[in-house]
């Protein structure tokens, strides 16, 4: 069980969340200039990394806003809580 | 080696070694230090990647092959899941290939001289809402279509059936399909008796040995960097479910795969009580007895990404608030333990089984929280694949490239939750 820190409401249960995937992928700007494979890659190619993860969160039973995080995704630790728009912070992918 | 050097299991050998205090009998399979090269190496020596291996042997005289395995047979998926078998699925592509691994556990017990226990009590999904019973019904009309066993009934033919049953609950059972070829088989004979019967045809399989890297030569593998050196093949069949990423990003491909952490629980045994198997994907939860009698409890899955085997208490907590409502005689019952295993999810609930754009390098994952009942049937298909260089037919349609066509075969019906 995760215990999560909203960046506008402080900590609160997992379960007060829901998970949106992979965080930074950009909806491409001229779609009709995409080719199949890039329109693939696009919509179901993932990193699925073995370590720490960039991704999206929801507080959706809180204050329904939307937030990136890195987590460890062999711990579970959470590592880092920061809103959309802000620059990822570093973080060392190995340890 | 051939199979005839090893020693078949049967009554006499077992009678012959009850003389010797059963101190004599021959190992199941060797443990050989891996050779420089061979003709494929199979990553992953889960039951699929063991059930390739042997139908490598067996059905394409290749047996020159290595199965790696970073930790122990049996340690991973494959004795981690609630092994249960079924072929309802509702698409023509995925039916005919769940069907083949069904006809395969008919007769594979007899096959790997081995018994795996495969149990056909019968498989129930339960309906709870019109839209489910309408779902039902088609897919059992697809089934019976594609020659597959199925039967569609009613609330109260459930009750009469599965008597513990309460179907008068929350949300109410309106009735099921039944696959009476559907049941269960014991997970970890399946590994080891794949295992045995590989190695009984000269397949060397390698237990703690991680494979750290897939070296390339232009578009072609030529070999597999591991913590015990690096080992030649031109051939490399990756069988690695939750970890496919991993290793697809070390020969530098993106598949569209996520792992998840999915749990599993089984409790304190009990007298026979359930002598089925009763699924239901819109309350999320699955249960069977084992012959241990233990209830075997499978959970869903979280919804974030994971490779750390174990997952949220409240997952549990949901599952067993719908398994008390379906079966309130459990209430009382103390669970034993519980784990999770990591499962590699597609986005249309369906498995790769594939060549990839580097020659040499085969994928075989995607197959998500339902792999367990394809253990023989994938492991026939990707032998074909790999010995071949192309699919076979019933694997033909899982390929890489229905990501980039939109072929996908919307399987998250029959296999989207409950397993």
């Amino acid at each position: 069980m995760l215990h999560i820190e909203c960046p506008w409401c402080g900590p609160r249960d997992q379960s007060e969340f829901s998970y949106g995937g992979e965080a930074h992928i950009v909806r491409p700007t001229d779609p009709d200039a995409l080719s199949d494979e890039q329109w693939a890659d696009y919509l179901f190619m993932r990193a699925n990394p073995k370590g720490k993860h960039r991704e999206q969160w929801c507080h959706s039973a809180g204050c329904r806003r939307w937030f990136n995080v890195v987590r460890d995704t062999v711990s579970y630790e959470i590592v880092a809580v920061y809103r959309v728009g802000e620059t990822p912070p570093e973080v060392d992918d190995a340890d | 080696m051939t199979q005839s050097r090893r020693t078949k299991y049967s009554i006499f050998s077992l009678a012959r070694n009850a003389f010797s205090h059963h101190e004599n009998w021959q190992v199941v399979w060797r443990s050989p230090p891996p050779q420089k090269s061979y003709d494929v190496i199979v990553v992953g020596g889960g039951g699929h990647g063991l059930a390739t291996a042997y139908y490598l042997a067996k059905e394409h005289g290749i047996s020159n092959v290595a199965v790696l395995e970073k930790g122990w047979i049996g340690g991973g998926n494959t004795g981690r899941n609630t092994t249960i078998v079924r072929s309802n699925y509702l698409w023509d592509e995925a039916a005919l290939l769940y069907e083949k691994s069904m006809q395969l556990w008919e007769g594979l017990s007899q096959d790997l001289n081995y018994n795996v226990m495969f149990s056909q009590r019968g498989v129930y999904n339960l309906g709870h809402s019109l839209q489910d019973m309408r779902d039902i019904a088609r897919r059992v009309n697809a089934n019976r279509l594609n020659g597959i066993d199925g039967e569609l009934l009613s609330g109260t033919q459930v009750k009469e059936r599965i008597p513990i049953i309460n179907i008068a609950c929350r949300y109410p059972v309106l009735g099921a399909s039944f696959q009476a070829r559907g049941g269960v088989a014991r997970h970890d004979a399946v590994a080891w008796g794949f295992a045995r019967a590989a190695d009984a045809r000269g397949v060397d399989i390698i237990q703690n040995c991680e494979v750290t890297g897939i070296r390339r030569e232009g578009d072609k593998v030529t070999g597999v960097e591991t913590e015990r050196g690096f080992i030649a093949a031109p051939k490399i069949a990756v069988v690695t479910a939750g970890h496919s990423s991993v290793l697809a990003e070390m020969a530098g491909l993106r598949l569209p795969i996520e792992s998840h952490p999915l749990q599993a629980l089984v409790s304190e045994p009990l007298k026979p009580v359930l002598d089925t198997v009763v699924m239901s994907n819109a309350v999320h939860g699955y249960v069977s007895q084992s012959d241990k009698g233990e209830l075997v409890i499978g959970s869903g899955i979280d919804s974030f990404t994971g490779y750390g085997q174990r997952g949220s208490f409240s997952i549990i907590e949901d599952n067993l608030a719908a398994i008390v409502e379906l079966f309130p005689i459990f209430s009382r019952v103390r669970m034993l333990r519980q784990w999770g295993g990591i499962v590699d999810t597609c986005p249309d609930a369906c498995p790769i089984v594939a060549k990839t754009s580097v020659r040499g390098l085969y994928f075989n994952c995607g197959w998500g929280t339902g792999g367990f009942k394809a253990t023989p049937g994938s492991g026939w298909v990707f032998a074909h694949t790999v010995a071949r260089d192309e699919p076979h037919a019933l694997n033909a349609a899982f390929d890489i490239e229905r990501f980039v066509s939109g072929a996908l075969i919307d399987e998250h019906g029959a296999a989207g939750v409950a397993h």
